[in-house]
């Protein structure tokens, strides 16, 4: 166990190195030059010249790659080409806000997936089967801004029941566990949760319905087993796939609130990102992209971490 | 993927018995396929979804000969007009433009940058997942482990980054979810292919002298295709979902091009004026979707693929 554990630590760096190229690509990909958006239209060659030389551009890609690695592992990510602000600290405050989203949609996302696909496996082929499959395939179906954009409508809208846009009363954009920001959370997160949850759902009910018909259920309750018995040995086989299934889920969560934050102007990475795409602020665009990444490959590392946990085989192997 | 072994054995035969019925007889035309086709025409839920995107594909490519009033000029007296509304089944969108045209055209953009983006990486993903599984050694390490960096991005902030950098626009957007849909397709041609190469009949086709290219060809691709196919298709409603939501964002169709993901954005606004028009696009990207998905789980349950 403990080898596999190193095993998974020392493969996070190759890992990691691969997602900081393809972030550096971005600036490189992009077409034109990348200070077209601060260089003055009217510049001399020389001009031009010496801001190029000045941002390093002149330099070539290997080495403006080992600077730009080496800045970033010291927590610099460059500075904003439309605002001039270190795009590190833009990030730092904007990912937490992603983070509260994405946490609370796990809490009603995976819980609510997981629940579903248990009742749905257990009664395979019922009626309340069919409802939670329909249920699920309408949760990964459903385009969540445009569902977004519906919730909005019918609760802010019509029934005024709460608020549309931003993250607390009076735009404020520091973030409070009180009744009154969870006001503001609520639309957005449960926006968010619904494809997580058609997710779980249908690999937890694919799981369990699978299990059931193994041979040594039918020997757990040929024994005698009660019910709850039963589920116990269940719920063990299905929780390492189901953990990693949640694992991938957590990344959806950070990518899918982009599209949702733009949605409730909620002040997270998200709205940094399409701010970032309306200037063509390619350096906030790669930092915050970078942050993102980075956090869904620590998620993936925990999950596998705790595997070993919930899954005796992998001690063994 | 203990299972894959299985079903791909349980397909080879298919195949085979498949092909010999294309080139000797048509009557006996009792193959793999013609039993898929049969379960897949059983499935209501499946055929009902099949006709509405068939349905909808028609529309689309036949629109320009359909009676539509003009999907770009408006009307900026009759704007943002009910569903019902004399002369427009559908309503007016926020310039006054006709939403029924609209939403017909706009089924084009979206259509193309959802499916387009899937084919070409299923093109590209079965090649590199092919290569990767059956030469094996670096040449699979190099290309896995390729893939296994852009797997650590999210499909949506892979779809955003990329777009992102190199600006709005259709080429760039179908670019865009190509990268995002080549690995996952090569991970699973790799995995497919890897378990059809130890089969005994592909060993004794190597040791009878075949060329690698036959080999493959024959025996390799023949098996692969078709579960590679399947996962395929299983991408298709996601990215219809991406590409109208990259212009949603304003990363893909640049307007006034009808697209549902853009106007689904530029009417946003009207939520408060008139909120069933204004989740029309959605609605029509929902459908499809939920179409696609039903349909592919009706294609993989016919072919007994599990989950």
């Amino acid at each position: 166990m403990l080898a596999y554990m190193i095993r998974r630590l020392l493969y996070v760096i190759p890992v990691a190195f691969g997602v900081s190229v393809i972030c550096f690509m971005l600036v490189h990909i992009a077409p034109g030059d990348p200070l077209t958006a601060v260089m003055p239209i009217d510049a001399t060659a020389e001009q031009q010249a010496a801001m190029r030389a000045e941002y390093g551009f002149d330099r070539p890609l290997p080495v403006q790659f080992g600077i730009w690695l080496g800045n970033a592992l010291q927590g610099d990510l460059g500075s904003s080409i439309a605002t001039g602000r270190p795009v590190a600290a833009e990030v730092r405050r904007a990912v937490g806000n992603t983070l509260i989203l994405a946490f609370t949609a796990s809490l009603i996302g995976f819980p609510l997936g997981i629940f579903f696909g248990f009742v749905a496996g257990t009664f395979k082929d019922t009626l309340i089967d069919r409802a939670v499959t329909a249920l699920a395939i309408t949760g990964v179906s459903v385009p969540n801004y445009w569902l977004g954009i519906v919730l909005v409508a019918v609760f802010s809208v019509t029934l005024g029941w709460l608020p549309s846009t931003g993250a607390g009363p009076g735009g404020s954009t520091a973030w409070a566990w009180d009744i009154e920001h969870l006001r503001f959370i609520l639309l957005p997160a449960i926006t968010l949760a619904v494809v997580p949850m058609g997710i779980v759902t249908r690999t937890v009910r694919a799981l369990v319905g699978d299990i059931l018909s193994q041979d040594f259920v039918s020997a757990l309750e040929a024994k005698g087993l009660s019910g709850t018995g039963v589920l116990r040995h269940v719920i063990r086989n299905v929780t390492p796939t189901t953990l990693s299934v949640v694992g991938l889920q957590l990344g959806y969560l950070l990518g899918g609130s982009i599209l949702i934050e733009t949605v409730f102007n909620w002040p997270g990475t998200g709205f940094l990102l399409s701010n970032a795409i309306f200037q063509r602020d390619l350096p906030l665009l790669q930092g915050t992209i970078l942050v993102l990444a980075l956090f869904f490959v620590f998620a993936n590392l925990l999950v596998d971490l705790a595997q070993p946990l919930v899954d005796p085989r992998i001690k063994r192997g | 993927m203990s299972d894959t072994s299985t079903t791909t054995l349980g397909r080879a035969e298919g195949r085979v018995a498949g092909h010999a019925a294309a080139e000797q007889a048509p009557a006996r035309s009792k193959g793999y396929w013609s039993g898929v086709g049969s379960r897949l025409l059983r499935d209501p839920v499946a055929m009902l979804c099949a006709a509405l995107l068939g349905l909808l594909l028609l529309a689309v490519i036949f629109a320009p000969y359909l009676p539509l009033a003009d999907p770009f000029t408006g009307s900026m007296i009759s704007r943002l007009k009910p569903l019902g509304t004399p002369g427009h089944l559908l309503g007016t969108d926020e310039l006054g433009r006709d939403m029924l045209a609209r939403l017909i055209y706009g089924g084009r953009l979206t259509l193309m940058l959802g499916l387009l983006p899937v084919i070409f990486a299923f093109v590209i993903g079965t090649g590199l997942g092919v290569v990767a599984g059956y030469v094996g050694g670096w040449l699979n390490t190099a290309i896995m482990r390729t893939v296994d960096v852009f797997f650590a991005f999210p499909s949506i902030l892979l779809a955003i980054a990329i777009s992102g950098a190199l600006g709005a626009g259709i080429v760039n957007s179908l670019v865009s979810l190509t990268i995002v849909f080549v690995p996952p397709i090569t991970r699973v041609a790799e995995s497919v292919t890897a378990s059809v190469r130890s089969l005994e009949y592909v060993d004794a086709a190597r040791i009878s002298g075949a060329h690698p290219l036959t080999v493959v060809r024959v025996h390799v691709l023949g098996n692969v295709m078709s579960p590679i196919f399947v996962y395929a298709t299983s991408l298709t409603s996601v990215s219809m979902i991406l590409a109208a939501g990259l212009s949603f964002l304003g990363l893909g169709v640049k307007p006034p091009e009808p697209e549902w993901g853009l106007m689904l954005n530029t009417l946003r606004t009207a939520i408060y004026i008139n909120p069933v028009l204004a989740a029309l696009p959605g609605a029509m990207i929902f459908l499809t979707s939920l179409c696609l998905n039903l349909l592919s789980d009706g294609l993989r349950s016919a072919m007994n693929i599990k989950d």
